[in-house]
């Protein structure tokens, strides 16, 4: 007996609508078969790169595998995100 | 022609030897001739859902090894013509039978004749699940709309389909139609969308399978069950019939639900 359910707020996602978000998350990750380790290893081989370019705040970088609808919206696909904050130009520009 | 199908699901616990039961006492029902090999070697349970349990003398190891032939190794069952149940070995463990072996094991099963041979498959995806699915020109994968079973079912489909038993059909198991209703369960759509797999039966959540089960008498044999009668329809289905998915139309709500409704408002 859900109890809790008497209090619920109104604007809270019901819990089915809930599971399948995390589902579909949960199994990106699963399906492209990338272990936390090679998304660790490929983050720090992108802040490698970018740094020989300019100056990027690690701190803040964010790197995550999702999923995007696919060109002929026949589905989703996964794509790799990346949110790298700039904080200068810097070397770039010493050239 | 004879088949022989495999019902995995990754997951423990999501109803898959109860599945390989009911489906196989439906299936003899309908006049077929069934061998249920229950391939959970070490951990056997299909004896006990079937109610045959003081019967085995000899299992699938026995056979595998020479220690008997597959005739005398395979159950009748008394009250269902022409279903057998060739029951798991319960002290040796899975490393005891090898895929080439089960191979063997199923095509000489299906040199006995017999119509479909069901292969209860063992939870997870390790050397017995790698045996159960070796013989097999189909595959049924067992779910519940819970995250983490139809993540697990997600694995099996891949290494299913790695295997080449492409079409995987789902079946969707306990399924609460008072919980999809008021939008807490995912509900067939969003299983099936997530899974991208022919579905071939949904299952309501049902005491009648407790019961049954407690009896050793698979619920298909109920006729007022309704899990027995999402359980006849996937028979028929398996047989080329087509049939439509049962419809869950609203429950009849009880003075409980009503009052939850009175104070969600």
């Amino acid at each position: 007996m859900d109890l809790f359910s008497f209090f619920r707020k109104k604007e809270e996602l019901p819990s089915g609508s809930v599971a399948k978000d995390r589902l579909k998350l949960v199994l990106v990750h699963d399906r492209v078969n990338c272990s936390s380790q090679v998304l660790e290893m490929l983050k720090n081989d992108i802040i490698k790169v970018i740094s020989n370019y300019m100056e990027i705040d690690e701190e803040e970088l964010d790197i995550q595998i999702t999923q995007t609808e696919s060109d002929d919206k026949s589905g989703t696909v996964p794509v790799l995100y990346a949110n790298i904050p700039i904080k200068s130009m810097r070397k770039v520009n010493q050239e | 022609m004879s088949e022989v199908i495999v019902i995995t699901s990754g997951k423990g616990g999501v109803g898959k030897t109860t599945t390989t039961a009911n489906l196989g006492c439906g299936l003899a029902i309908q006049g077929k001739k069934v061998a249920l090999v229950d391939a959970d070697i070490g951990l056997r349970n299909l004896d006990v859902v079937m109610g045959l349990e003081n019967r085995i003398v000899y299992d699938l190891v026995d056979v595998v090894e020479g220690n008997c032939r597959l005739k005398q190794a395979l159950i009748k069952d008394k009250r269902y013509a022409g279903l057998f149940l060739l029951p798991a070995a319960q002290t040796r463990d899975k490393d005891a039978v090898s895929p080439e072996q089960m191979q063997k094991l199923c095509e000489n099963l299906k040199e006995e004749g017999f119509d479909y041979i069901l292969i209860d498959c063992p939870a997870g995806i390790e050397q017995g699940f790698k045996n159960a699915i070796a013989g097999a020109d189909r595959a049924l994968v067992v779910t519940t709309p819970e995250v983490s079973a139809v993540r697990d079912a997600d694995r099996i489909i891949g290494l299913l389909e790695a295997s080449g038993l492409n079409n995987p059909s789902l079946v969707l198991n306990r399924l609460r139609v008072d919980l999809v209703n008021r939008g807490e369960m995912m509900n067939i759509e969003d299983v099936t969308e997530i899974l991208a797999v022919d579905i071939i039966g949904v299952v309501p959540d049902d005491e009648t399978i407790v019961i049954s089960t407690n009896k050793g008498e698979p619920a298909v044999t109920v006729d007022t069950s309704r899990a027995g009668q999402a359980y006849r329809n996937i028979v028929q289905r398996l047989m080329g019939n087509d049939v439509a998915l049962m419809t869950f139309e609203a429950e009849q709500e009880t003075f409980m639900d009503k009052l939850k409704k009175l104070f969600q408002k």
